[in-house]
């Protein structure tokens, strides 16, 4: 029964892609140009209509994608390196602000979380400081840090710690009481509460954080990288909008979807490792 | 990369005209391809070989004034070792290459990074690089591509770039402490004189006439601190237009307005190069007016760095500065353009198709309004950086409201503007050093004095003072 479902869903996915992939193939066909012979000067200095940007056909797009990732780690100058090793650039940055961002808000997170006094000291605080966008912070880090790098990497950090600190601090608060004061019966001291009963706990609605914050980090450093530029995925798409050449740009798009994808997939894995039925 | 093939070669082509229909110059891809493979060949040159087939090259293609069909007609009548030969008899060409190499001190630092924002208007400081002019100076300078003007300026103060393409007004606004803190900066080099232009979208052909009809219209200019602002405010008030109240200008990165022109999200901008000409190229907009016909010679972008770095690093900073001069001086040989827009072309550097390029930098384009144009003026570059306009840029900074107060207009120019160095650096290059370092310019029919700037401000009827 499920098998046949998942086959059927599977066959689905693919009678849909292939309809819409041919719808887009379909709208997007080119004329053919006149050749370049028959053009005048001015025609030929017009580009004879050649580079008329219209959305490419995902033909155009597939084998843009089979000649960037047939050599993506090509480096042939500062402004021109491969879409793998842009992407390691922006993993790299996204990495190190959302890990150091973890090491503050899952003790944070922990400690408003069993203490309601602290909870409301620094509610307003993080009422004020959550909505603000990510990139908003980016003028004053440049002004602040002096260093475009550590700049994108802060604001990271400042994009992934509230969804890790206040799910922290919700799934500690909600641990049953009934365990605590078991583990309070049995003496154990409060380190050992945190770590065998309330952690254990509340690693769900942590984990369930901190995919939501390695979502939001992936979303954005794309914008922080074109804000910047220099390396990374962003950058790379800045670099092909500034050609305007928007084969590349839906090339990395898709690439961006894909390694988002694989992140929210890693957590998800971890997400169920966690997970425990009462 | 033609400049590093063999001159003495008669089967060697070492540039590409604008008609050249050789092969590979068919279409963009096969020109991107022949720039990468030229690069992978020059890998394989080492430094000193590359510098002396630049230094060769140059000499042998001035013998023959840059005629490519004498030079090559008459290596292959010689053969290429009489012909190297004949002209090492006539032409101490060892000589010529030691000199170019000394004068200013040994680098304290050799490995630097130098910012640019991907327009034309930085081709001095671009080409520098595959060209070998860094080299040349003993340098490894990594060039930088840069997302927008204030990013620029944030990795200028804060040390990430040794040095950067800047925008002329860009180092006074920054010594004076406008639009940032105020930091001590330096800019002993004009990069480009003119390079500028007002496009406007498709829709408002009916507008080309008459300026007096953009009331109403949105701009975009890529800076405020720039000559293109300034400019456009210059142009519309001539016109009768109050550029704050009758128009709006709003600041968009120069890669970013061809595509807001398309969305309809502004009607025209006045943006460096290749911009202009990409909206024209991709159909979109026409050029209204190149600014060489608003003010003849103006100064565009610029080479500048921080007085912290000049002082701490004299010898590097000579060198780069040397270097930059150089190759500003190489690109505004006409002769050279084809070639030069060849090697800035592709992804590493401006990123754009090479036609378009080749149209700015040759001045031979289509305008958008069915005419072929010949404006061998449209972009020039020339690197001395005179105090009367460093002192036209204050007047309007004045003009505008972006500076108050009373302001010593020859002293903030004197101290920014490095006239001295670049004529020092020019000499040794054997260029001819203007004697004075003020004159007076002509803008649109009206004459600045440089020695009046308060008087100027004060005659226009359109000011915010």
């Amino acid at each position: 029964m499920t098998r046949s479902y998942d086959f059927r869903a599977l066959a689905l996915t693919i009678v849909i892609l292939i309809v819409a992939l041919g719808a887009w193939e379909l709208s997007t066909n080119t004329e053919i140009l006149p050749g370049a012979g028959e053009m005048t000067e001015y025609e030929r200095l017009m580009g004879g209509g050649s580079q008329n940007a219209g959305v490419p056909a995902p033909s155009a797009v597939m084998q843009k994608a089979w000649e960037e990732l047939s050599d993506p780690f090509h480096n042939t100058g500062a402004n021109d390196k491969g879409i793998g090793i842009q992407i390691a650039y922006s993993l790299m940055r996204v990495l190190t602000g959302y890990a150091l961002a973890a090491i503050i808000a899952l003790p944070v997170g922990f400690l408003i979380g069993m203490s309601p006094l602290m909870f409301r000291a620094l509610d307003p605080f993080i009422q004020v400081l959550r909505p603000i966008s990510p990139l908003a912070w980016m003028p004053l880090a440049l002004f602040i840090i002096q260093d475009s790098e550590a700049s994108s990497i802060f604001v990271i950090f400042i994009c992934s710690i509230w969804p890790m600190l206040l799910n922290t601090a919700f799934g500690v608060a909600s641990v049953r009481k009934d365990w605590v004061n078991v583990a309070r019966t049995h003496e154990l001291g409060p380190v050992k509460t945190a770590f065998q009963v309330i952690l254990p706990a509340a690693a769900p609605t942590i984990v369930t954080g901190m995919r939501i914050s390695i979502g939001i980090a992936w979303l954005v450093i794309v914008a922080a990288e074109m804000l910047v530029g220099g390396t990374g995925i962003g950058y790379y798409v800045w670099n092909e909008w500034n050609n305007l050449d928007l084969t590349s740009v839906i090339f990395s798009i898709l690439m961006i979807g894909v390694v988002g994808m694989a992140l929210d997939a890693a957590f998800g894995r971890l997400q169920r490792a966690v997970t425990y039925t009462e | 990369m033609k400049s590093l093939g063999n001159p003495y070669d008669g089967d060697v082509d070492l540039r590409h005209g604008l008609a050249c229909n050789c092969s590979d110059c068919a279409d963009d891809a096969g020109h991107r391809m022949k720039a990468v493979s030229a690069r992978d060949q020059r890998t394989r040159m080492s430094t000193d070989d590359m510098l002396d087939r630049a230094v060769e090259s140059a000499i042998v293609r001035s013998m023959f004034g840059h005629n490519e069909l004498s030079r090559r007609s008459f290596a292959k009548m010689l053969g290429g070792t009489t012909l190297a030969a004949a002209l090492a008899s006539v032409l101490p060409i060892d000589k010529v290459k030691a000199a170019i190499l000394d004068e200013i001190g040994t680098p304290e630092k050799t490995d630097l990074s130098v910012g640019f924002v991907p327009i034309t208007c930085a081709t001095p400081i671009i080409m520098a690089e595959p060209l070998g002019f860094y080299q040349r100076y003993g340098l490894n300078v990594e060039v930088v591509k840069t997302a927008g003007w204030a990013v620029a300026r944030d990795k200028s103060l804060n040390g990430e770039y040794d040095a950067s393409h800047m925008l002329t007004p860009m180092p006074l606004a920054i010594t004076l402490g406008a639009g940032s803190t105020a930091t001590p900066f330096l800019m002993p080099a004009v990069e480009n004189i003119n390079g500028q232009a007002i496009v406007l979208h498709n829709d408002h052909r009916d507008k080309h006439e008459d300026v007096s009809t953009w009331r109403g219209l949105t701009f975009g200019v890529p800076f405020e601190y720039s000559m293109h602002n300034f400019l456009l405010r210059y142009y519309v008030a001539e016109a009768g237009l109050d550029p704050d109240r009758d128009i709006q200008i709003r600041v968009v990165p120069p890669p970013e307005m061809v595509a807001n022109l398309r969305a309809g999200n502004i009607d025209g901008f006045l943006s460096p190069d290749p911009f202009n000409q990409r909206a024209v190229w991709e159909e979109i907009g026409f050029i209204h007016i190149l600014t060489k016909d608003i003010w003849e010679g103006h100064p565009c972008c610029a080479f500048a760095c921080s007085q912290a770095f000049a002082e701490t690093y004299p010898n590097t900073y000579g060198n780069l500065l040397k270097a930059i001069i150089d190759a500003t001086q190489y690109a505004s040989d006409s002769a050279n353009r084809s070639e030069i827009a060849e090697a800035i072309a592709p992804t590493n550097y401006l990123n754009q198709p090479v036609p378009v390029i080749e149209q700015v930098l040759t001045g031979r384009f289509a305008d958008g309004l069915g005419n072929v144009r010949d404006e061998p003026n449209r972009i020039d570059f020339d690197p001395f950086p005179w105090h009367s306009m460093g002192v036209w840029i204050l007047t309007q900074m004045k003009r505008w409201g972006y500076i108050e107060g009373d302001i010593d207009y020859a002293a903030v120019a004197e101290q920014v503007y490095l006239a001295a160095d670049c004529g020092k650096v020019m000499a040794d290059l054997g260029l001819e050093v203007p004697a004075e370092t003020y004159k007076s310019h002509v803008i649109m029919g009206k004459t600045f004095d440089p020695a009046e700037p308060e008087a100027y401000v004060e005659s226009f009827a359109i000011r915010r003072t």
